[in-house]
């Protein structure tokens, strides 16, 4: 089963490196100090969204049976073969908006022109040689991770078992958990 | 949120900027969100450029910086250069209005003693003497003793630090390695250690702050407001409006914005003299109004009308009512600029440190301060005639405030009761209840903290328990705008025992009605007023000012200034209430330091309190911890 990206939602701290890994490997220098100074400028597909006191990354989640590939008409919206990722095609894309339509995760978005649809590709250049995709890459405090689904289940398991066994985790808060209490309460 | 209560006036000048399609400071906090846990943790260090260097507060990533530092170091070297910050632009600010006044006393700027019993006082506490002397020859002296405090290297203690400052608390400073000689060279002495390979002991860096603080407090503040109230008197209590209501549609509206009333007071006096061009230019008057802390420095001092604290300055330009904002220093929006060019606004810097792409400049300096300010003042003329018969949209909300309650005011208001022991009065109802405590709130405001009308909405919960509110600043602003210093509220909003005593003060001070509960003691520098009549307080009870029955509040946090007045306040052992959570929580020894370990350091806490009431229930506890010890 091929890696995918998955998310541990309560270590995101709202850093956005991902976004800036994201845009800068869909750039054409691929380095930061070119792509800010590229025209168009390079688009991220990833999404840092805000939810109360705590923050999420959000993308494309490379569904296996992807309601946007269903709902593409011209098969712009396709799947790599190789890296098992979904992908659109930009000769192909009509711009009619259906996959932005029908995606529950609002993982497709508009071309800065407006007229293609842009998606998280999972960074194909990248995992050929072995490498995480950008975003998880990037991530400093491993809220992205690249793993299959069953060593993501894995380390869940292990984690409740540990915990089970040997007690909770510390009780002692650690500073994003006070921030995040306090903003609770405003 | 659902407990949501934006105050009237922001809602009403919203509805002005987004009905002309401006994007305000909230859309753009919008867009910003949510703001990154690394920068808001303290954890991210950009010091050198091995880095930026950021530790994973949850333990998975890096748990130090690539240097080897700690996150207890970081956040700590982090909060030392927000001091430096705030220090800065304080002692900047003092330097300034020291120099203007060694030139007025020398004839190379035109300015006059107009705080002659400052003098005297001062003359007093610095042993300089008066007898049958000329003013501006005591002045001289207190000049001199001012300079030489900028310019020593003999390690010797600051002038005004250890003349001004209480003796019980000096000898816990100097116990403590706090006490300063020339506030420069420790400003640079904090900005070398938090370079790259110096200070890399949390505690050691957190004496610092703790001594920065200081800095800001007895030089930034008392020596800042000791030579204005030389320059410009000292205030006087005078009743003002507050909010943008205060805009006249047929007036020459001339903003006054920043922090030096070494700009302001010569824009007013000029104001005054040009009355006849505007006339002239069809205007019915020119109406100086006062925004942010320079506002505040004229109304205290002149009864100026307040109409937008910080968070609303661009608003008010979007009224297209104003004809000129001229700002000086510290707090001005580079927004400001960009509203002001979408209508005939002339938006005028002054200050060659703080210059704005698509301003005006008119260089203000006091040598030449005449010319400027007239100059200043013709360009709003020039731009209300621009102006005049076009549609503006002022929102007419404002309300009535009280203002100019100097310790001075303040204790001739107190010596019609007990002429012999003016302090008297006040300790007595502390003693017995009616007064409960005291909180200085103080510091900014902060569009983060708008929407559940923070300061607003905390006063009140202080006021119904019997609490005295003294404020400074943009939190000044936001209790004048909702009518808290005004008779009406010592009605509706205090304790039995309180609204008795501002009653009796009220009839003392000839008003019609009780003295307003909240206190307007000035601009954000004037918070050494508020440390001056708490050293009163404490030196006729000969108790140490951490004893009072008294907390600090900044409740919405935005400049690195408040930072280091609170941490001036913790120095004197008084305990802080904070919103926003200070830039600490990822350095946990740090975040206990200064929440209870300080305690037993200093006798004083850092609170952070996000939501009004959870604040003012603190606040309140700790002031009865505070009365318990003292056995009332």
């Amino acid at each position: 089963m091929s890696r995918t990206i998955f998310t541990v939602a309560e270590r995101c701290v709202a850093c956005k490196s991902c976004e800036i890994a994201c845009a800068v490997e869909h750039s054409q220098s691929k380095t930061l100090a070119g792509a800010i100074l590229e025209t168009p400028p390079p688009q991220r597909r990833i999404s840092v969204e805000g939810v109360g006191a705590y923050s999420y990354p959000s993308r494309c989640q490379h569904c296996s049976d992807a309601a946007c590939m269903t709902a593409c008409p011209t098969g712009a919206m396709q799947r790599d073969g190789g890296t098992d990722k979904v992908f659109s095609d930009h000769d192909k894309c009509i711009g009619c908006w259906m996959c932005v339509v029908v995606c529950p995760f609002g993982g497709v978005t508009a071309d800065p022109a407006g007229k293609k649809a842009v998606k998280c590709d999972g960074c194909p250049e990248r995992t050929a040689r072995g490498e995480a995709p950008a975003c998880v890459a990037a991530c400093p405090t491993d809220t992205l991770l690249y793993l299959t689904p069953e060593e993501f289940a894995a380390q869940r398991r292990q984690a409740t078992a540990h915990a089970a066994v040997c007690g909770g985790e510390s009780a002692t808060p650690n500073g994003m958990d006070i921030l995040r209490s306090l903003k609770r309460t405003h | 949120m659902d407990n949501t209560i934006l105050p009237v006036i922001e809602t009403a000048l919203l509805k002005v900027a987004h009905d002309k399609g401006f994007a305000t400071a909230r859309d753009r906090l919008e867009v910003m969100s949510p703001q990154c846990g690394f920068g808001e943790l303290g954890t991210c260090c950009r010091i050198c450029y091995m880095g930026p260097c950021r530790i994973d507060p949850f333990g998975n990533g890096p748990k130090t910086g690539v240097c080897g530092l700690s996150p207890d170091a970081m956040v700590a070297r982090n909060l030392l250069r927000d001091t430096v910050g705030g220090t800065a632009s304080h002692v900047g600010h003092a330097r300034h209005v020291l120099l203007t006044l060694r030139d007025a006393l020398n004839g190379k700027a035109p300015y006059q003693i107009k705080g002659v019993s400052k003098v005297m006082a001062l003359a007093r506490t610095f042993g300089v003497p008066t007898e049958g002397r000329e003013v501006n020859d005591i002045c001289r002296d207190l000049v001199n003793i001012a300079l030489e405090d900028f310019g020593r290297q003999d390690e010797l203690p600051n002038n005004w630090l250890s003349k001004r400052a209480p003796a019980a608390e000096q000898a816990l400073w100097s116990d403590l390695g706090l006490m300063y000689s020339n506030p420069h060279n420790e400003i640079e002495t904090a900005m070398h250690a938090t370079s790259m390979g110096n200070d890399a002991d949390p505690v050691s860096l957190m004496l610092r702050v703790l001594k920065m603080s200081l800095i800001d407090g007895w030089t930034g503040l008392t020596l800042c407001v000791d030579l204005q109230d030389i320059l410009f008197g000292v205030p006087e209590i005078a009743v003002t409006e507050a909010a943008v209501g205060v805009l006249e549609e047929n007036s020459v509206n001339l903003a006054a914005h920043g922090h030096n009333p070494v700009l302001s007071e010569k824009i007013l006096e000029w104001a005054e003299k040009l009355e006849g061009e505007a006339l002239a230019a069809g205007a019915e008057r020119i109406n100086v109004v006062g925004v942010c802390c320079t506002g505040n420095e004229l109304s205290m001092r002149h009864g100026v009308k307040l109409a937008a604290h910080n968070s609303q300055t661009e608003l008010i330009l979007a009224t297209g009512a104003v004809d000129a904002m001229v700002v000086d220093i510290q707090c001005i929006w580079p927004q400001l600029a960009q509203v002001a060019k979408c209508f005939d606004t002339a938006f005028i810097t002054t200050d060659a440190m703080v210059r704005i792409p698509d301003a005006r400049h008119i260089p203000f300096e006091p040598h030449h301060a005449d010319e400027s300010a007239r100059q200043i003042v013709q360009a709003a003329i020039d731009a209300f005639r621009r102006r005049r018969g076009k549609p503006v949209d002022i929102p007419q909300h404002k309300s009535t405030a009280v203002a100019g309650l100097s310790v001075e005011a303040i204790i001739d208001l107190l010596s019609k009761l007990d002429a012999e022991d003016p302090l008297k009065p006040v300790l007595d109802n502390v003693a017995n209840g009616n007064i409960f405590g005291f909180v200085g709130v103080v510091g900014c405001s902060s569009i983060k903290f708008r929407d559940n009308a923070m300061t607003e909405e905390m006063v009140k919960h202080l006021l119904r328990q019997n609490v005295l509110v003294l404020t400074t600043g943009c939190t000044a602003h936001i209790c004048a705008q909702d009518g808290l210093m005004t008779s009406e509220a010592t009605y509706r909003y205090c304790g039995d025992g309180l609204k008795a005593v501002l009653e009796v003060l009220g009839k003392a001070a000839g008003l019609d009605g009780p003295l307003p509960p909240v206190w307007h003691m000035g601009a954000c520098v004037d918070n050494s007023r508020i440390v001056d009549l708490m050293v009163a307080l404490a030196e006729r009870l000969g108790v140490k000012v951490g004893q009072l029955p008294a907390v600090g509040s900044a409740p919405e946090l935005v400049q690195e200034k408040a930072v280091s007045i609170g941490g001036s306040f913790l120095a004197l052992g008084v305990s802080c209430h904070i919103a926003p959570a200070p830039r600490i929580l990822g350095g946990p020894m740090v975040t206990k330091l200064l929440t209870e370990d300080l305690q037993e350091l200093i006798g004083a806490v850092v609170r952070v309190e996000l939501e009004p009431k959870g604040a003012a229930d603190w606040m309140v506890a700790h002031i009865a911890e505070k009365r318990a010890a003292l056995g009332i």
